[in-house]
């Protein structure tokens, strides 16, 4: 459908599931990193609702949980969630399956800066706003770049 | 006069918030033969009914009524209370002032007022009421169980080891039913054929059952404890009293026929036993696909067979018999894949059912347990389950929920998994139901060691392109559609009513719901019986159900069945119509009003007559008799008249 002349590129292609698509690795990388087994997530959403960020985020920690699982690594990148994610454990203090969510996050990103995908860093604030940014939060920036 | 009492029930605050029921028993005590009148918060209660009890001794009273609750629930507590202190049972009515009356009102003084009147309606129609005794019908203490699959065979079983014979009627050649088609069940992942064909062996062995296969049940007439039926065992084309169950016959017989034990994924000869575990395991000539009853030419069958068996001149036998209860536990079919037009209508080969997957799963199947599809015999390494392919689709399918499809679709994909280790199940569901013993453990193993991915969308469209099957569907837990090319697909069809339960239920005259399943007599209460006495009903027959509860639903039928049998004889209600035979100008019109055969014309006499063990006291016939000879007893026509003038506030 996208390729038809005078169409825009779709917003919503579909997802072409291949058994080797959900086994190539993203998720199965994810897991090793994390310790975790992002399988076990059965999206009831307690990470989302009990999420103090979630309002800045443009898709949910759940989301991104069930991203991993069919191994869409484009669309939790193309995200600004695991940037906005703060670390603060409230979600994988909630989990009903025992995952360590903040762990996963912490995978993620962690994937992200080995394929040096852009991101948000502390070289990217100005001193102006460094002078400004709370030091817990820029503490928070480091960690996560440190993982 | 009678002296009459009234007790008036609060029902916590189920009457008393609407009903002022202080004023209902103050205006009870005004009427006209009330001798007494009071009003308790929990009249079915043990205190409760002992002061009904004691009330009665002491104040004389030759009739209660108890102003409650509706009849159906607490007229035979209160019957019995009443009976206990002395007075016949029929001297004792219920107003209904609950269900037609505080549950539908608001109002508090209009609703007081109504239940006033309801009061007064009933107090007129006990003052007329006649004592009565019980009509005493006798009881043949022998069983009909319909439908040889697991719930016939289990109810039966209950039965037979109760001591009472029963006659185990199956449409098939063998019993079984689709438990038989089954590969392992969940969520224990035991061999079906296993556990199932024990059952089956103790049930063609049982001294008490009399199984009839390759049978149906022709007609049925008779009431509850004397039931008469006709069944019908249709032509085998084989003696099978003769025949030793050797297999020649099946080896040599030249015709292909599809098989529908395997879903139409392997052939068998026109001479067949549907699976090699069969009880009774003899063969069938299916006539239509037989090449001499086609050509007139072959009877290789009759030439191989060496004891002589086959019979080609057999015909359908009618067999007569009496029995007393009646379990009717038919089962299910599934929606044919042809229906589903947008799943490719059973056009597209690699688009198979539930049931034809099991059949591709079992060991002893077309593949011999090997995951082959249909079309070339390829092992699939994608494959596609979809969930509620016409279950929850109120405005084109079905709109119930086929309760099964959850579970055994995980347990298609884990089982799958377990035979192709690099193949990717994918299922597509609506909602998960795991409601069950280890029913929900069952499947988040699959979700999460399995490898198993569940979609959680409804999937749109399915079509061949090459030689993939192609699914569109949705994920809305990413938001996103899904588009897979399969190698295979299973849809996990709605279960449904056997074809034949329609027909059958209007030889039994019992009920079906809206769906075609069979109607219990209670929801919660009464799940094994049908409203009409000496029916029960077992299985998915009744609704969507697996195979534990199937079971427990049997053999609770079957409970029932042998708590009527261990009476000497059986009780029905006297209150039901009888003649003037004086009056009675043998014009016949109650027997065409009467659902239940209770009417009957006497040549002799040249009146109609009551059978009162048929009589269910409906009232049809009373109100069609056009020469008022026909009465209802305790409603005759002055009780009717009388309570109609009081109900409109008149005495």
């Amino acid at each position: 459908m996208s390729e038809k002349m005078g169409l825009a590129p779709p917003k919503s292609p579909p997802i072409r599931l291949t058994r080797e698509i959900v086994n190539a690795g993203f998720k199965q990388r994810v897991d090793e990193l994390s310790g975790q087994h992002s399988d076990a997530c059965y999206q009831c959403g307690n990470c989302s609702s009990g999420c103090p960020l979630a309002q800045e985020m443009d898709i949910l920690p759940s989301r991104v949980m069930r991203l991993v699982q069919l191994g869409q690594s484009d669309d939790i990148f193309n995200s600004e969630t695991i940037w906005i994610c703060a670390s603060c454990f409230q979600c994988t203090v909630r989990c009903p399956k025992g995952i360590d969510i903040q762990a996963v996050m912490d995978a993620v990103r962690q994937i992200a800066m080995d394929e040096g995908i852009d991101h948000f860093g502390p070289d990217q604030i100005s001193p102006e706003l460094a002078a400004e940014v709370p030091q817990p939060g820029l503490v928070g920036v480091y960690r996560k770049l440190a993982t | 006069m009678k002296r009459i009492g009234v007790f008036v029930c609060h029902c916590g605050i189920n009457i008393a918030e609407t009903v002022d029921v202080k004023r209902v028993a103050e205006e009870a005590m005004k009427m006209e033969g009330v001798a007494y009148a009071q009003d308790y918060i929990y009249m079915c209660s043990e205190p409760g009914q002992t002061l009904v009890r004691e009330k009665i001794v002491e104040e004389k009273l030759d009739a209660v009524i108890i102003a409650a609750c509706s009849p159906n629930l607490h007229e035979s507590t209160f019957r019995a209370a009443a009976e206990e202190a002395g007075l016949n049972p029929w001297q004792c009515e219920i107003a209904n002032i609950r269900e037609q009356c505080s549950w539908v009102h608001t109002d508090r003084e209009k609703a007081t007022s109504k239940a006033i009147h309801i009061v007064a309606t009933i107090v007129q129609k006990t003052k007329l009421n006649e004592s009565l005794e019980p009509i005493p019908v006798s009881i043949t203490k022998k069983a009909l169980v319909i439908g040889g699959g697991i719930a016939g065979i289990q109810a039966a079983l209950d039965i037979a080891d109760s001591g009472h014979k029963v006659i185990l009627v199956e449409k098939e050649s063998s019993i079984g039913g689709h438990m038989a088609q089954l590969s392992e069940t969940f969520p224990t992942l035991d061999c079906s054929q296993c556990i199932l064909t024990p059952k089956m062996v103790a049930a063609g062995k049982h001294p008490n059952i009399e199984l009839m296969t390759y049978s149906q049940v022709d007609e049925v007439s008779g009431y509850v404890g004397n039931f008469k039926v006709r069944i019908r065992q249709k032509a085998a084309f084989v003696d099978w009293s003769k025949c030793n169950g050797c297999g020649l016959c099946m080896e040599k017989c030249p015709a292909k026929v599809s098989s529908v034990f395997d879903r139409e994924l392997a052939k068998h000869g026109a001479i067949y036993v549907p699976f090699p575990q069969a009880v009774p395991n003899k063969p069938v000539i299916d006539k239509d696909s037989c090449i001499y009853f086609k050509s007139g030419k072959c009877r290789l069958c009759e030439k191989v067979c060496e004891i002589g068996a086959i019979d080609f001149e057999q015909e359908d036998r009618f067999i007569e018999e009496e029995v007393g209860a009646i379990i009717t536990a038919t089962g299910f079919d599934t929606l044919p894949v042809v229906d589903l037009a947008e799943y490719g209508a059973g056009e597209v080969p690699d688009v198979i059912d539930g049931l034809a997957f099991e059949r591709l799963l079992s060991a002893s199947g077309p593949t011999v347990g090997e995951v082959r599809r249909p079309s070339d015999g390829m092992v699939p390494k994608e494959i596609v389950f979809v969930q509620c392919a016409g279950s929850r689709d109120p405005e084109r399918y079905k709109p119930y929920c086929s309760k099964i499809c959850c579970m055994y679709t995980t347990k298609h994909a884990l089982l799958y998994k377990h035979r192709v280790h690099d193949g990717q199940p994918y299922i597509f569901y609506i909602d998960i139901r795991t409601g069950g013993k280890g029913y929900e453990e069952f499947y988040h193993n699959a979700e999460e060691e399995e490898g198993i991915i569940y979609l959680r969308g409804k999937v749109a469209k399915i079509f061949r392109d090459g030689d993939k099957t192609v699914v569109w569907g949705t994920d809305t837990l990413t938001g996103r559609n899904i588009e897979i090319a399969a190698d295979l697909v299973v849809l996990a069809t709605a279960v449904v009513p056997k074809d034949s339960t329609a027909e059958l239920v209007k030889k039994l005259r019992i009920q079906t719901g809206p769906n075609g399943f069979l109607a219990e007599a209670h929801p919660k209460l009464r799940p094994v019986e049908s409203i009409n006495s000496g029916f029960f009903i077992a299985g998915a027959a009744q609704g969507p159900k697996d195979i534990p509860e199937t079971v427990s639903q049997a053999s609770a039928a079957a409970c029932k069945v042998i708590s009527l049998f261990s009476r000497d004889h059986l009780e029905q209600d006297p209150a039901i119509a009888w003649v003037d035979e004086d009056l009675c100008g043998g014009c016949r019109i109650c027997i065409s009003v009467c659902p239940y055969d209770a009417r009957e014309f006497d040549e002799e006499k040249g009146i109609v007559i009551v059978n009162e063990a048929l009589c269910e006291g409906c009232g049809s016939c009373v109100a069609a008799c056009a020469c008022g000879a026909t009465q209802q007893r305790n409603l005759s026509d002055s009780q009717i008249k009388s309570m109609v003038t009081a109900s409109l506030g008149g005495v």
